[in-house]
């Protein structure tokens, strides 16, 4: 063994997989576990701490693996995190807990992500499960969204003794985990569906097909239900377009639809009735986390995918391994390149893409280098599909009927990130509807820190 | 699960349901939409709610069957479940939020095509609640595709019905009777209300552009969520892409581009699309619907 090199992880053969939509990293088994554990020095001053959003006892979680506690890992895990399945799977551990680990310096770092996974793996095929407290103290808090921010915050109120109901605009649980990332990166029968019905476990209700501001509002909720406190995570789920001539084309999706179609109504399936374009040669516009499901998608339902991004490798901002994967399966990058118009057939019909070559010049605002058009570069490029993938932002329909809740102009609900206050009394909010597309670990630790502050808030109330 | 509590054919392939949805029931107003998914594999299905009971908790939907999910809807009896039925969505119509008197002062004309009847009546019940009588035309294909006739009846201040093909009432579309009641009767109407086939509404809004009628028309895009958040509902109205879920479903139909609203409702809908989607979708177009061919 090689203390330099992570221990390999097994991984679906790219060419199978780019036709199937089974999860393409297979995880370590127990011995691989224990080896790559092995290669953790267990430092004092733990850097990869450092690097987690919600601090997991790395180094402590690690060791009982090594010892085969799994059980004791499992525990450890928990102190600090609520769906290490999940987060295992889709953190961007190489900027946050491994590219903070010392052993990345010399060598690779510690694969943290994949250990936590196992763990958390483990612990469900060995049937740890949550229990919930033997009795509740009578007080009711309202979970508005059922996303890694509202199933923490729940999850966290129910072991504190709450009754809590959460209430879920759509048909399923599980937000993005659910509609977005796709079954190839994260399982929704093995791995997403357990995590929920932990939490049921727990004794929360889940409400689905319930929208909050239409159904019923937050204000209803407080003066009509009997709900003495309300934590709002909604998410940021309303997505852009660029504006160009020829985005209404038949042909042109948001990323969001093309992913909602295929995961949350598994329209790639043949069993279920809702139906998905199966293109021959796919534009995706953007270069993120949704971007690379949206072609990867795109590609298992075998069509030819191009991600068009306007600035370079080095700007992607999808996680390495997702990057990583799409090029081993067939995706095609055109780097530097912006579109500028979709052109259509007579019948509306998307038939090619209209782009312009891009350098990038002096760093803007955010540091990265921004782009600027070429002169007299044009070019098109030959699809029938393009999927626009430029970001999402929250979604104004609980801003806009709920009384006293400020948000800023971004749409986002303005609130303390220590205990999720808002401008409203008994209003508390986490996740993406409060700081915008971010990621499932600072959803889930916004929705702790709400569980914190609604706790203060009730118990200073007596 | 959601019971239906009624269940009543209509006319030829067009259905009415009274289905238990407390919440809904409550909540919604005249112009609103909900979203309904017959079992754990059904497509989603926007329908405008057509009538509710506040009391019985109950609202009603009337549909016609065009494809794969209504039909299979259209099996269903009185006791069968919804899986799910979400709402309500979509604005309500603008008038509700109206000062009554002003209201009272301006003159109403509803315009209905075919299945749009069911939309229109509890737009017309809600104004006959608040003591407003309103002119409203029914044009139907044929008169065994009439529907909602008697209850139309009770609420409209004067009810005109049409056929295309004159087996009851006046012959011909909807059009002409609008110009008929403007043009030789010397009616005068400060708003008009739309709502049919996507084809109606168009042609509506061309004549009352001409007569210089403000028109209110309900669209009916092709939808996924209903909630705002995959953009499949986009219509363009003037110069700005709008989500027909969350901005509309009722638009200024002055504004808006009629072309391309038929175009994206083709993707997976007209003859026409079917065949481009067989050809396009291969084994992912699930077909079903007996038309397109689909699942051969
Ligand atoms: C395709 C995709 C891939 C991603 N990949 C990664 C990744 O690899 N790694 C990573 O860390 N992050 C990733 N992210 C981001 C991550 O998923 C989000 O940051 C995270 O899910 C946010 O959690 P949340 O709880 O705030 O909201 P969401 O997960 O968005 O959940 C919000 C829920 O609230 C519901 N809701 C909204 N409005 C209402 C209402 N009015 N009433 C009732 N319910 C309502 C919604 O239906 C939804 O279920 C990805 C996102 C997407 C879209
Ligand atoms: C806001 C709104 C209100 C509506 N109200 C009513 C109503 O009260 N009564 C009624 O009979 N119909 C109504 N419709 C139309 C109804 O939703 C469609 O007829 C239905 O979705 C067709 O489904 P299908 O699978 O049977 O047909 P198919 O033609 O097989 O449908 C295939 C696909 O196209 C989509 N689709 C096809 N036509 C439409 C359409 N016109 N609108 C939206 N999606 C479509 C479906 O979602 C499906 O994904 C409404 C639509 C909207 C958006
Ligand atoms: S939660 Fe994410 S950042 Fe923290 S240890 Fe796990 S994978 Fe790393
Ligand atoms: S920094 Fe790396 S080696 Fe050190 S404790 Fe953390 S995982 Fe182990
Ligand atoms: S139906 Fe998805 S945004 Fe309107």
């Amino acid at each position: 063994m090689d203390v330099l090199k992570k221990v390999p992880v097994r991984e679906q053969d790219p060419k199978v997989r780019a036709t199937n939509f089974e999860e393409v990293c297979l995880g370590y088994n127990e011995e691989e576990a224990k080896e790559e554990a092995s290669r953790c020095i267990n430092c004092k001053n733990p850097k990869c701490v450092a690097g987690c959003p919600v601090s997991i006892n790395i180094p402590g979680f690690i060791k009982e693996v090594e010892n085969g506690n799994h059980e004791e890992a499992a525990k450890i895990i928990a102190q600090s995190s609520a769906l290490p399945a999940v987060c295992g799977r889709v953190c961007p551990q190489e900027s946050q807990c491994e590219g903070q680990c010392i052993r990345g310096i010399k060598g690779e770092p510690i694969s943290i992500g994949k250990l936590e996974r196992f763990v958390a793996d483990y612990s469900r095929e060995h049937g740890f499960v949550p229990t919930a407290p033997e009795k509740t103290n009578g007080k009711k808090v309202a979970v508005i969204g059922s996303g890694p921010s509202g199933l923490t915050c729940a999850g966290d109120l129910a072991k504190m003794g709450y009754e809590v109901t959460i209430f879920e605009a759509l048909h399923e649980p599980g937000g993005v985990l659910t509609y977005g990332i796709p079954e190839f990166r994260l399982p929704k029968e093995g791995v997403v569906q357990p995590e929920i019905d932990n939490v049921r476990k727990l004794g929360v209700k889940i409400e689905t097909n319930v929208i909050i501001g239409k159904s019923v509002t937050i204000d209803e909720l407080l003066d009509e239900e009997g709900f003495q406190a309300i934590f709002i995570g909604s998410g940021a789920g309303l997505p852009m377009f660029m504006g160009i001539p020829g985005e209404n084309a038949n042909g042109v999706f948001s990323a969001n639809e093309y992913l909602t179609r295929s995961n949350l109504m598994k329209a790639f399936r043949s069993d279920y009735d809702t139906p998905i374009l199966a293109s021959k040669k796919v534009a995706v516009v953007g270069g993120g986390n949704v971007a690379m499901d949206a072609a990867r998608t795109a590609l298992r339902l075998g069509a030819e995918v191009h991600v068009v991004y306007r600035r370079s490798e080095a700007e992607l901002p999808a996680r390495a391994e997702e990057v990583h994967h799409a090029k081993e399966e067939g995706i095609i990058f055109n780097l530097l390149s912006n579109p500028i118009e979709i052109l259509t057939d007579e019948k509306g019909w998307v038939n090619g893409m209209k782009c312009i070559k891009m350098e990038l010049g002096e760093p803007d605002a955010s540091g990265r280098r921004r782009p600027v058009e070429i002169e007299g570069s044009e070019f098109v490029i030959d699809v029938d599909t393009v999927i626009m993938s430029l970001g999402t932002s929250p979604n104004p329909l609980i801003s806009n009927t709920t009384n006293g809740l400020d948000i800023n102009k971004r749409k986002c609900i303005i609130a303390e990130e220590s205990t999720g206050k808002t401008s409203k009394e008994g209003v508390y909010a986490g996740g993406d509807a409060v700081t915008g597309a971010a990621t499932v670990i600072l959803a889930m630790e916004a929705g702790r820190a709400g569980a914190r502050g609604i706790d203060e808030y009730l118990s200073s109330k007596e | 699960m959601y019971k239906i509590l009624k269940a009543e054919m209509l006319a030829d392939k067009i259905y009415l349901m009274d289905v238990e949805a407390p919440r809904i029931a409550k909540a919604c107003q005249p112009g609103e939409f909900v979203i309904v998914k017959m079992d754990d594999r059904g497509e989603r299905i926007p329908l405008t709610i057509c009538n509710y009971d506040r009391e019985k908790g109950s609202i009603t939907i009337v549909f016609q069957t065009v494809g794969a999910s209504t039909e299979k809807m259209a099996v269903l009896k009185t006791g069968d479940s919804f899986a799910d039925v979400v709402g309500p969505l979509g604005n309500a119509s603008e008038f509700v939020h109206e000062d009554i008197e002003e209201l009272k002062k301006k003159k109403f004309l509803f315009v209905a095509g075919g299945v749009g009847t069911a939309p229109v009546y509890p737009q017309v019940r809600w104004m006959k609640e608040h003591g407003i009588d309103v002119d409203v035309i029914v044009g139907a294909k044929t008169k065994d595709l009439l529907i909602l006739e008697d209850a139309m009846r009770e609420q409209a201040g004067n009810l005109y019905i049409t056929t295309d093909d004159g087996s009851y009432e006046r012959k011909g579309l909807v059009t002409e009777v609008i110009k008929d009641l403007v043009l030789n009767q010397g009616k005068k109407y400060d708003v008009c209300v739309a709502i049919g086939p996507m084809i109606m509404m168009k042609f509506a809004c061309l004549v009352t552009k001409e007569l210089g009628i403000p028109t209110v028309v309900s669209l009916n895009p092709v939808m996924v969520d209903g909630t705002g958040m995959c953009g499949a509902c986009r219509v363009t109205v003037g110069d700005e892409v709008k989500f027909a879920c969350v901005d509309g479903p009722e638009f200024d139909g002055h504004l808006v581009n009629f072309e391309e609203a038929m175009k994206r409702q083709m993707m997976y809908k007209s003859e026409e699309g079917r065949a481009v989607l067989k050809e396009r979708e291969g084994d992912t177009h699930h077909g079903g619907c007996g038309l397109c061919g689909g699942n051969e």
